[in-house]
């Protein structure tokens, strides 16, 4: 029996006059990846700003695990379980790798002010906990290497691996990944690829991911969602999405009804 | 070139790192302890007022170089510091009391000010918080059964448990303690789950929300810790002085606190300490040039003042990260010798930032 982990419901936000999106539903399912597909201005990354909470939406509902996440400040957003990655890497520049694992990690930590700051044991011991953590963390994506190196310091490909785990190190159940290869090299990508089927596998966590690469796409998706204009134009299998007229019309564009361009 | 090989976690956690650390701050703090005995008056005072403007700089470093908010009105919560410590000791109340009681009387100050901090960011949160230095001063001198207005206030010496602290040497010591306290919170602070979530807030306030760091409520605490640390080095001010008026507490001190952090170095405990000692020891440094200049350009009025201004230019331009960062790169350059680079500290520049989000 699958169970439905985000339930996304007539989700409207509107700039203005402009609706970026416009009454979109669709479920997410405990264990899938699922990918919003779509050409530019779409509305693919305001739907991951409203549903990280960023942007409060317009109208309709979010629901992850039977809670309206309407009602949810952004950061409590973290303690339910839904981690991100942004288009663009929003890392701590200024803060080495570490650091920035032990910052993803926050929502987890437990100890007062009082306590942090005269290090008080329950302070030393979780700090402790939160390093082992972030150590599986650093072993399952490989950035031994960079553990005390500055993220301003650090090559764009090593950022983007840093920012997922970043995001892993909440224990997630719902990671969201905002373009994940964007910007990365065909090598890169293809390790990407990878570690999206591992988390997946052997982490339990569920995915939903904004991606043009469309080989990506097909590799590591179980269904997609191609947007267009805010709306959803097709659900389906990767392969069926694809296939579909819509979809084909909205990156290429259609033909004129006498067959000029 | 040391290399530390780490075989449990608790070495990235605790405060010394290796027996080099140890040794060097030991010998640093030894050679603090007996000081004293060697140094002159006049530079004991020196050395008690830097330690003093550490205490400040503690406070301004939370505050901006940590979670990147900026203060132009921290001679408000120094001048409310010492004018509260000053008031209640006059009015017989034991040290301790006195002090706790202007910490909280500044952390609550600290927490209103913040307020609009959440509102506003980068140099308009400067001119909001210049207005409460502006307008504090204004309350200083118009509030003269507190302050005694203009004719200024006489302070009682400290005293603990019969020990009067009335002497530049015996001052050093009550100051001295204070500091390696504020410093030892400092540190406890930074390495936990609280000094991180200030870190993240700096670097990028949408992230630091995305990994469930509630951004306003951590603004309001740095501005508590800042306006505490601060109202303490304004207390300790006032025992120092002995004597304090609203003129002390002007727009110009805020703006020294700033500039102090920036030139000992943002986000480092030493540059507070290494930016204390320049804005303390250059105007007399300056003085003592004067000797060397022709007469004509010794005896010009604001000589100081124009050498101070090219100084600081010439900080911002050439060494950004402080006097701390310049430090870093000598010891970098002896440490790896001969293998350091000209690049080795440059910064990748990244025009991706997402800003637009907000």
């Amino acid at each position: 029996m699958t169970q439905t982990l985000l339930k996304v419901k007539d989700i409207t936000r509107r700039f203005g006059g402009l609706v970026a999106v416009d009454q979109v539903s669709f479920d997410v399912v405990q264990g899938e990846v699922l990918t919003i597909i779509g050409p530019n201005g779409a509305g693919k990354s305001t739907l991951f700003n409203v549903i990280s909470r960023i942007y409060p939406q317009s109208s309709g509902q979010l629901f992850f695990e039977g809670v309206d996440l309407g009602e949810t400040p952004p950061h409590k957003i973290a303690n339910l379980g839904i981690a991100r990655t942004f288009q663009n890497i929003e890392l701590f520049e200024h803060a080495t790798v570490l650091q920035n694992l032990l910052i993803g990690h926050h929502s987890l930590n437990r100890t007062s002010l009082l306590s942090n700051l005269l290090f008080l044991k329950t302070t030393r011991e979780e700090e402790l906990a939160s390093r082992a953590r972030i150590e599986e963390v650093i072993d399952f994506l490989g950035l031994q290497k960079y553990r005390d190196s500055f993220v301003s310091g650090l090559p764009y490909g090593i950022r983007k691996v840093v920012e997922l785990g970043r995001a892993l190190s909440m224990n997630p159940k719902l990671l969201l990944l905002d373009e994940p290869s964007s910007g990365l090299n065909p090598e890169e990508t293809e390790e990407m690829a990878f570690w999206i089927k591992d988390l997946v596998n052997d982490l339990g966590i569920t995915v939903v991911m904004v991606e043009h690469d469309m080989s990506l796409v097909s590799r590591v998706s179980n269904r997609v969602v191609a947007m267009n204009q805010g709306q959803v134009i097709a659900i389906g299998t990767s392969a069926e999405v694809q296939s579909h007229p819509e979809v084909i019309k909205a990156y290429i564009g259609a033909e004129d009804e006498d067959g000029h361009d | 070139m040391r290399f530390i090989f780490k075989t449990s976690y608790a070495q990235d956690i605790n405060v010394v790192k290796h027996e080099g650390q140890a040794f060097w701050y030991g010998l640093l703090l030894l050679s603090l302890v007996l000081c004293p005995l060697v140094v002159s008056e006049f530079w004991m005072a020196q050395i008690n007022i830097i330690l003093i403007y550490s205490l400040v700089g503690f406070g301004t470093m939370i505050l901006l170089g940590y979670t990147g908010q900026l203060s132009f009105g921290h001679a408000a919560f120094f001048g409310l510091g010492a004018f509260v410590q000053a008031f209640f000791t006059n009015q017989g109340w034991p040290f301790f009391a006195a002090l706790s009681l202007s910490i909280l009387v500044n952390v609550i100050l600290g927490a209103l000010i913040a307020l609009p901090a959440l509102r506003v960011k980068g140099i308009f949160l400067g001119v909001a918080t210049l207005a409460l230095g502006l307008i504090v001063e204004e309350v200083f001198v118009k509030w003269e059964s507190f302050t005694n207005g203009t004719s200024g206030l006489a302070v009682k010496p400290a005293q603990i448990f019969g020990i009067v602290f009335n002497t530049q040497i015996s001052f050093f010591y009550l100051v001295l303690g204070v500091v390696v306290v504020a410093t030892l919170l400092t540190i406890n602070l930074l390495r936990s789950a609280t000094g991180r979530a200030f870190i993240a807030i700096r670097d990028s306030e949408i992230s630091a929300q995305s990994m469930g760091i509630h951004v306003g409520r951590y603004k309001i605490i740095a501005f508590m810790l800042s306006a505490g640390f601060t109202g303490v080095g304004g207390a300790m001010y006032a025992h120092y002085l002995r004597f304090i008026s609203p003129e002390n507490f002007n727009l110009f001190l805020s703006l020294d606190f700033v500039l102090m952090v920036i030139i000992g170095g943002l986000a480092s405990i030493h540059g507070i300490f290494f930016g204390a000692i320049f804005i303390i020891i250059m105007p007399p440094l300056i003085a003592n040039l004067k000797d060397l200049l022709p007469v004509f350009m010794a005896n010009a009025a604001g000589l100081q003042n124009v050498i101070y201004g090219v100084i600081l230019i010439c900080f911002v331009l050439f060494e950004p990260m402080g006097l701390y960062g310049r430090w870093v790169k000598v010891r970098t350059y002896f440490q790896i010798f001969p293998f350091y680079r000209d690049g080795m500290f440059k910064r990748q520049k990244s025009f991706q930032k997402s800003d637009r989000l907000k």
